[in-house]
Parts: structure tokens; C-alpha cells; sequence
């Protein structure tokens, strides 16, 4: 230790992360877009967190939604269309450390991605992913996605769109071990951020529906909404989603839902009822984790796995 | 009396030593089955008990396409092939001595594909001739006529009859007692056979244990009164510690022994077995095998461990690597480690799932959107399986990009023997990096001369960056300017220059100079060798060259090939005849490495390739050979 003064002490200062440490590039969605919105909101509960950067990994598709990472000076793994998932999974499963977020878009997850959105359910890897669904493919300009409502007029379907949209929250209710499902809108920043912070504060993966507004193509779709807000079913529980009362009681329609109450839940989910519900449909924070299991060993030292090699080699002797 | 194949020799009781049987230098087996009857169990362990014993051995099984195919079928011909030899044994070789065969159907089925020569010892298990049903008889009968016709020696061995002394399921025992048959003709030790069998039905219990002993002393006792063959191959000297294992098995302990702790996979025949075998151990490393939900899920969670730090590794066929090919692009161009196996079989599409091609070498180097190179590796032993799973991790993370490692069905299943490796530590990846990253260091520093860099691992502080697939800049920042994205491409490619320039010109078997080189990658390697071997002894100059890296290609190649006067390559893959009608030289699809060889070192290679689903036989490359080079003179 030559140089030093036998006075030096290591001088340790807390480390604090303000803000501008999760922010990344400007983000160049359009203005307007919802998906500023939940930048915002995924930046101000990592700070609120404290989530070390360089532990945090936001991993995406492709899509407007997808290239968020960017927008995050965290690491960020901007794949595949439709492949976020087992990204996240295979980054989860040996990384117990890392807080992993992803982003995905109602293409990106309930299209091209829909096998592997039904599988990261049940395999329950502790994320947060959120689902920014606009109701639209806008990156590729106004194709019809599988949240596209019938009739709406899409550039491939000029006629209006003749499918019977997908309800992601019904799909995630009635998979096996789905453990967080939660809904929210860009327009109400605050239970943005309580949904946000409640999923990331979850163990296991908390999937959050975000309906968000296209200002290009479909702006209107959730004009109504956004203007009346009866139109909106505010879910609340003491084990929920909850908005101070002040913020809350803009709801005129609210609900009491007990999120452990799977049926109550997906009765709930349905979207023929007209209004669209917010809040927390279902938690169950004992479900199973796949990452427990992956994890496993992890501690092993070299000299232990080269026994286990040899005992393995052994077997095959002649 | 005694019965005998061919011909009584009365008083001749040799003891297993080998006193009194005919000493060959090698003998081939076969013992088939209706699928579900186990003879290929009983051939996997004939092998195992030879090797034990030795001897050199190399075994391919012989495998019907479906799981349940009808009984007392041509197409359900199940089993296995064991070559024993008092040398190493490197490929299945031509015709077998030697045939058990629990039914005549199935023996039609090796017959058709030419697996039996006359004189072959056919052992058949006669019970058919009391079958109740008349078509059956007359079937049974008739087939041994036709056998005898044929110049096979047959012996009508009681096979069933016996085993239901012991068993009242003789379609799960009939294969012990053929083991124990086939152990008093060969001299087998029947305490290593034993010894065997209690290993094998160890988690079975007692009773099952005892009954497979009994089964196996009965077909040995059976044998030792009435057979009079004794067949004696002696062991091969100073072998030292062995392992015996198929290639699928060796990936498996390959992959253990590199330090991957994460096999993320699919199921696709042939391939699968590699993560049965590891899913068995892989806990005592403290690793673990994911199953995905499909193969794109597969190797996208594998990218991700990768990605974290831990290269990871996806097993797969031929169609699992089509639905791969996406992602694979996304490991070169965003430069993660990640090593692919690739077990080919017979294709396009479905094609022959369980059986050997070499058809995915021009998939592997070309599938994928854009340019993206990266490193192929063929490993022609089942030992090379092994050892490649260590170097393909190493290539990975050194020139940091994704190693595709192509092995065949013929590997997957067949046996080897070879030294016992020793596993290192330094074999081992190790521990993630945590540390500080110099945050001056951009996520792509590129060596602008070798195109080589360092990557940021999650968790090091100062080094988060956003990987993407979109072209980027040396930041990982998304760039279109025409520039970089040259200079890009350029630095991904120029990682396999610098690859090259690193490894070994191949060694050349023969003499560096003459009328023909053979030129072969993957598990051809034993056969050709063999071939090549056969005709240098009658005064050819022909010699064989055999690649193991195939992106890039080793150095030295056009260097090698100009000292002959004519160049082939040998190939399970097909290839246009131009003895066939339409076909010239101008529109003659080469087998797949001619063409890649014909491209880099602008020689006119040639090709002979075959797509028989089975491997190469000795005997077909070197009538191949002789054709050509006597056509030559």
C-alpha cells in the first residue's frame, strides 16, 4: 500500500441517481405519442427505486414502442420483432441481480410474439412487461393489429377491420401462473406510475397493458375515454393500484376488486362492457418462479464443477 | 449335436479368451428388431462390453422413422451396427458378418439396403415357424430359403421359445439373451456383461436386474452348447484410460466441461438426445436446460444469457436452424457469443429426421439476412464432439459472435471409444465480469485492423449501452450514414481473416502429391480414410484431406490442392450427377463444400455425394474412387 497516508480512509459517499441518469437519447417518437409517457413514468420510479443503471436492462421488440431503450441510459437489448421476451428470460435466468423491464407493442406481443408472450406467463421470470398498446401498427404506417377494434380502417384493411380484437388481459387471465396483470392508460400519469412501481416492486412478472394513444393513426380511439371519464372503471383494493383520493375521485365508475379473485377478475377483462377498466386485475405473489429454478447453482466453485465433470466422464470409462 | 451356421465343428467349446476362435483383426454385427424389441439397446451394450474389453469399436443405430411401426416389418427395422476391431475403429464399414435377427422382415430391410453380403452368419429367431397363423409360417419358411439362396449361412436360434422360461414378456428380454448369444461367440467376459446389465437396469430394481441376467447366462449358455462359432478379436494395445459414448452424449459433457451453464432447446430429432443427456447431470455443474416454447424461443433466451454473460448454447437440427436463422444474424451483427449445434439430418423440410445428411453446411454459412459471417466448425469424431464444445465457447467470446457446430445423425448416435478426457478449470468460462467498464471505451471499440473488441457485460457500471440489430456506430447508436455501416460489415468480416490467419494448414493422409485428393468434412473422415487406405495399398496415388473448420476455411488450402492433379470433395449432401439427363457442366449443382471450395480457390474441384440416409460406407467411396482414377489412366 505504498503511497498512501496511514490516515487514508476510503471515503464512501451514497451513491444517488437523479433523473437524467436513466435518461438516454432524446426520443424521437412523434409528439404527442404515448409512449412519452411511459418513458417518463418507467424514468421516475428506476429514481424513485434507486435502480442502479447499470443493473437495470430494458429489453424490446421492434415497433415505435420498441425502440425505447435507447431512451433509457440503462442497459438496453433492442432485438427481434416479437422476441423480447425469451431475450429477457434467458438474460433473467442466470442474473438474479438485474432489474429487467420490458417493452413491447400490441404487434409486437399479441401478433408476431404470441407464443412466447403466452409462455413467458407461465414461466413467471421476475420483469416488468409492459404491453404499450395503440391499437395499431404504426412503425410500419396503419396496419391492422390484433388489438385493432372491428371496422376501424387500417391500411390493410381499408374496409375496416373484420376480426373480433384479441383481449390481451383475458389471454393473460387464463394462463396457468400468471401472477401480476394490471391495466393503465398513457393519459393519467400518476396511475401510470403506481402501476409501474407496483409491477416492478412484484416478484415474478407483472404484465401491464398501457392503452396509449397513436397520435398519427389512432388518436381518436381513446378520444372518448380521455374526455369522459365514466368511460373508465376505476379498480380499487387496499391490495391494488391506488391513486390518492383527491386523484382518484375524478372516477365516477369505480369498482372494489379483491385482485386475488381470478374469476371476478376476468369477468372484468371482458371488453364487449364498455368501459374500460384501470387498476390491478389479479396478483398472486406465491405463483412459481422459473428463475428460482435457473438460478440454481450459481454459487458453484470451478474445483466443484470440474468434480462433477469427471464424476460424469467416470460414468463412461471402459 | 451341435447346431452351426456354418459348419459343424464338433468338440470345439473355446473358452472366452479366445482359444479356439477364428482371430479376425475386425468383425461387423448387427442386431435388429421390430421397433420396441431392443435390439438397440443390446447393441449399445455389445459395443460397451467390447470396448471395455478393448477392443476398438464405432456403432450406428439402425433407426425406423416412426416410434410404434407395424410388427414383423420391412420399415420397422430397428437396431444397431457395431464394428469391434483390435484397432480404433472410425466408421461403420461395408457389409456385416454377423446378423441377429428377431424376425425375417426385418432382415429384409438390411438386405435391401445392402448391409448383408454372402457368407454373413444370419442368427433368426425360429419361433415364426410355430406361429399360428399360416401366413406367417409359410413367410418365415419361405424367407429362409430365400437367406440360404442368397449365401447367407442361417442358424434358427430358439430366441423367443428360451427367453419365456425366464420372462413372460419375451419382446422385452429376447434382446438380453441375444446379447448373451452374441457374448459366447465373440468370447465376451461375462463379467463385464453383467456388470453391464446391472449398471443398465440399476434404478429398475432387484427383480427386473436378476430376470435380464437370466436372460443374458441363458442365450450365453445356449450359445456355448449348441453354436459352434467362436469369433476372437483381440484388443488393441496401450490404449490407456477410455471413454465410450455417442457423439450427442459427448456435446452434452463437452458442453459441461466449456463452462456453459445453459442449454436452451427445442425438441428435434436427432438433436434432442444431446439435451436428455445433460438434463440427467447438468444440476452437479449448476447448470440447467431450458426447454422453450419453440426453436426462435430458444435461441433468443440463449442470446440473452449470453447477452448477461454467460455464453449459452441452443442444440438443434436442420429445420430448428431455419427458424433460428434470425436471430443467428442478430448474434453476428450485434456481436454476442453464443455457440450452435447443428445435428444435420436428411433434408429439405422434414426430409429423413432420423437419419445422417450433410446438407445444412451452406444453411449455416448463408441463412440469415445480409452478409453475416461467422465461424463454422465440423468436428469428425465422436471425441471432437467433445472437445469442439470447448473451443466453440472460446471462439465465441473471442471473436464475439455466434459458433455454429455442425454434427450429423451418424455422430449423434453411433459410439466411439476415445481418451478419457481430463477436464481444466481454464476449460471453464469465467465469472462474469463486474467491474468497472472504462467509460471512455465505446461497446464496439473496433480494432480497425482485426475488427475485434471488448463488450460491456449488464452490471458494469459505466459501460450501458443499448444493443441493437439496426446498423450502429461504434456507441451501439443507430446509424445509417453509408460510412459506418461499411466499415461495420467490415469489421465483422474481418474477424474471420484474423481467425484464419491463426489456425493450421490441414494435415494431408498420404503422400502431399498426386493423381487425386479427397477432400471430406465431418463424419466422413473414417470412411474415407478407410477408403483411401484400401486403394494406396493397391499402388493409387490418391490421398485425403479433411477440414475441420469451414468458416472460415484452415490456410493453406489451394496450396495443397495444386499438388494433385485432381481435386473432390466426398459429401453426404446432394449433388448433380453429370451423367444425368439435362445436366452439363454448366448448370451442375456441386455437393455443398466443392462449391464452397470451388469459390475460394477458383480450382475445379469436383464432388461425389450421396444422400443414401445412411453414412458413407468404405466400400462405396473407394469404388467411387477407383472409377474415377482408373478412368483417369
Amino acid at each position: 500500500m505504498y503511497g498512501l497516508k496511514k490516515d487514508w480512509v476510503l471515503e464512501k459517499k451514497p451513491r444517488v441517481c437523479v433523473l437524467e441518469d436513466y435518461m438516454g437519447a432524446e426520443a424521437r417518437w412523434c409528439p404527442g405519442c404515448g409512449d412519452h409517457a411511459v418513458l417518463n413514468s418507467v424514468q421516475r420510479v428506476a429514481r424513485d427505486l434507486q435502480l442502479a443503471p447499470e443493473r437495470t436492462v430494458v429489453v424490446s421488440g421492434i415497433g415505435c414502442s420498441s425502440r425505447f431503450p435507447h431512451y433509457m441510459k440503462t442497459y438496453g437489448f433492442h432485438g427481434l420483432h416479437g422476441r423480447a421476451l425469451p431475450v429477457a428470460s434467458g438474460i433473467r435466468s442466470r442474473r438474479p441481480d438485474l432489474d429487467i423491464f420490458v417493452v413491447t407493442g400490441d404487434g409486437d406481443c399479441c401478433a408476431i410474439g404470441t407464443a412466447h408472450w403466452i409462455h413467458a406467463i407461465r414461466y413467471n421470470m421476475n420483469m416488468t412487461v409492459l404491453l404499450l398498446d395503440n391499437n395499431i401498427y404504426g412503425l410500419t404506417k396503419a396496419q391492422t393489429s390484433p388489438t385493432t377494434k372491428m371496422t376501424e380502417r387500417s391500411n390493410t384493411h381499408p374496409r375496416g377491420s373484420f376480426f373480433v380484437p384479441i383481449e390481451p388481459i383475458s389471454v393473460v387471465l387464463g394462463i396457468p401462473n400468471a401472477s401480476f396483470v394490471a391495466q393503465t392508460v398513457d393519459w393519467n400519469p400518476p396511475h401510470l406510475y403506481e402501476t409501474i412501481r407496483a409491477g416492478h416492486e412484484h416478484r415474478g412478472l407483472s404484465f401491464i397493458r398501457i392503452l396509449q394513444r397513436c397520435p398519427h393513426y389512432t388518436s381518436h380511439v381513446f378520444a372518448e375515454a380521455q374526455r369522459d371519464t365514466s368511460r373508465i372503471l376505476y379498480m380499487r383494493h387496499p391490495e391494488g393500484i391506488n391513486l390518492p383520493d383527491a386523484m382518484s375521485k375524478i372516477f365516477k365508475n369505480q369498482v372494489e376488486h379483491d385482485p386475488s379473485n381470478i374469476s371476478e377478475a376476468r369477468d372484468l377483462a371482458r371488453e364487449d362492457a364498455g368501459v374500460l377498466p384501470i387498476g390491478l386485475f389479479y396478483k398472486k405473489p406465491d405463483a412459481l418462479r422459473y428463475d428460482e429454478v435457473t438460478a440454481e447453482g450459481l454459487k458453484m466453485s470451478a474445483a466443484e464443477k470440474i468434480e462433477a465433470i469427471n464424476n460424469a466422464l467416470d460414468r463412461f470409462m471402459v | 449335436m451341435k447346431q452351426s451356421a456354418i459348419e459343424p465343428k464338433e468338440e470345439s467349446r473355446p473358452a472366452p479368451t479366445g482359444e479356439g476362435a477364428i482371430e479376425v483383426e475386425q468383425h461387423i454385427i448387427e442386431i435388429v428388431s421390430d421397433s420396441g424389441e431392443g435390439a438397440q439397446t443390446c447393441g449399445q451394450m455389445f459395443g460397451t462390453i467390447s470396448a471395455k474389453m478393448g477392443n476398438g469399436i464405432w456403432t450406428v443405430e439402425i433407426i425406423p422413422a416412426e416410434i410404434e411401426p407395424p410388427h414383423r416389418s420391412r420399415a420397422g427395422a430397428s437396431g444397431n451396427r457395431i464394428r469391434i476391431g483390435s484397432k480404433p475403429v472410425t466408421n461403420a464399414g461395408d457389409t456385416a458378418d454377423v446378423v441377429v435377427a428377431f424376425n425375417e422382415q426385418v432382415l429384409y430391410s438390411r438386405i435391401d439396403v445392402g448391409a448383408l453380403k454372402p457368407g454373413t452368419i444370419v442368427y433368426l429367431d425360429k419361433v415364426w415357424d410355430s406361429s399360428p397363423q399360416d401366413e406367417v409360417r409359410e413367410a418365415y419358411r419361405a424367407a429362409v430359403e430365400d437367406f440360404r439362396r442368397m449365401g447367407f449361412h442361417v442358424a434358427e436360434i430358439p430366441l423367443e421359445e428360451d427367453c419365456l422360461k425366464y420372462t413372460d414378456e419375451p419382446r422385452r428380454g429376447k434382446n438380453m439373451w441375444a446379447l448373451g448369444m452374441l457374448c459366447a461367440v465373440y468370447g465376451r467376459d461375462m463379467d463385464v456383461a453383467c456388470g453391464e446389465i446391472r449398471k443398465k437396469f440399476r434404478r429398475k430394481g432387484e427383480v427386473v436386474t436378476q430376470t435380464n441376467l437370466d436372460l443374458i447366462n441363458a442365450g450365453y449358455n445356449w450359445a456355448l452348447e449348441n453354436l459352434s462359432e467362436r469369433f476372437f478379436v483381440p484388443a488393441v494395445k496401450d490404449i490407456g484410460e477410455m471413454v465410450v459414448m455417442n457423439g450427442n452424449t459427448a456435446i452434452g459433457l463437452g458442453v459441461m466441461a466449456a463452462g456453459m451453464e445453459i442449454c436452451s432447446m427445442y425438441p428435434i430429432t436427432p438433436a434432442t438426445s444431446a439435451s436428455h443427456y445433460l438434463s440427467s447431470v447438468y444440476h452437479t455443474v449448476g447448470g440447467f436446460v431450458h426447454q422453450a416454447e419453440d426453436e426462435i424461443a430458444a435461441i433468443g433466451f440463449a442470446l440473452g444469457a449470453s447477452y448477461s454473460g454467460k455464453t449459452a448454447v441452443t442444440i438443434t437440427s436442420g429445420p430448428g436452424l431455419a427458424l433460428k436463422t434470425e436471430f443467428v444474424g442478430l448474434a453476428v451483427m450485434a456481436e454476442i457469443p453464443l455457440v450452435i449445434v447443428v445435428v444435420q439430418r436428411g433434408g429439405p423440410s422434414t426430409g429423413l429426421p432420423t437419419k445422417i445428411e450433410q446438407g445444412d453446411l451452406l444453411a449455416a454459412l448463408f441463412a440469415s439476412p445480409g452478409d453475416s459471417p461467422k465461424i463454422i466448425l465440423a468436428p469428425a469424431t465422436i471425441e471432437e464432439c467433445f472437445h469442439y464444445m470447448v473451443t466453440a465457447r472460446k471462439l465465441a467470446e473471442q471473436f464475439r459472435g455466434p459458433v455454429i457446430v455442425l454434427t450429423d445423425a451418424n455422430l449423434a448416435t453411433g459410439q466411439q471409444p476415445f481418451q478419457r478426457p481430463v477436464p481444466k478449470e481454464e476449460w471453464l468460462a469465467a465469472p462474469i465480469v463486474q467491474s468497472d467498464w472504462d467509460e471512455s471505451v465505446p461497446p464496439f471499440a473496433w480494432d480497425s485492423e482485426t475488427g475485434l473488441s471488448n463488450r460491456p457485460i449488464p452490471g458494469q457500471r459505466g459501460g450501458e449501452y443499448v444493443l441493437t440489430g439496426l446498423a450502429h456506430d461504434e456507441e451501439s447508436h443507430v446509424a445509417y450514414e453509408s460510412s459506418i455501416n461499411q466499415r461495420t460489415m467490415a469489421m465483422r468480416s474481418r474477424k474471420l481473416a484474423v481467425l484464419q490467419k491463426s489456425l493450421k494448414p490441414p494435415k494431408i493422409h498420404g503422400d502431399p502429391e498426386g493423381d487425386l485428393l479427397v477432400v471430406t468434412w465431418g463424419s466422413t473422415l473414417g470412411a474415407a480414410i478407410e477408403a483411401v487406405d484400401r486403394l494406396r495399398k493397391d499402388g493409387y496415388k490418391v490421398s485425403s484431406v479433411h477440414l475441420r473448420f469451414l468458416s472460415p476455411f484452415e490456410p493453406g488450402l489451394k496450396a495443397i490442392f495444386q499438388k494433385f492433379k485432381k481435386v473432390m470433395t466426398v459429401e453426404i449432401n446432394y449433388s448433380d450427377d453429370l451423367r444425368m439427363p439435362y445436366i452439363n457442366e454448366e448448370n451442375r449443382r456441386p455437393a455443398q463444400l466443392a462449391r464452397l471450395l470451388r469459390d475460394q480457390t477458383l480450382l475445379d474441384i469436383d464432388s461425389w455425394s450421396r444422400v443414401p440416409g445412411s453414412p458413407l460406407p468404405p466400400g462405396a467411396i473407394e469404388e467411387e474412387l477407383r472409377r474415377r482414377l482408373t478412368a483417369e489412366k
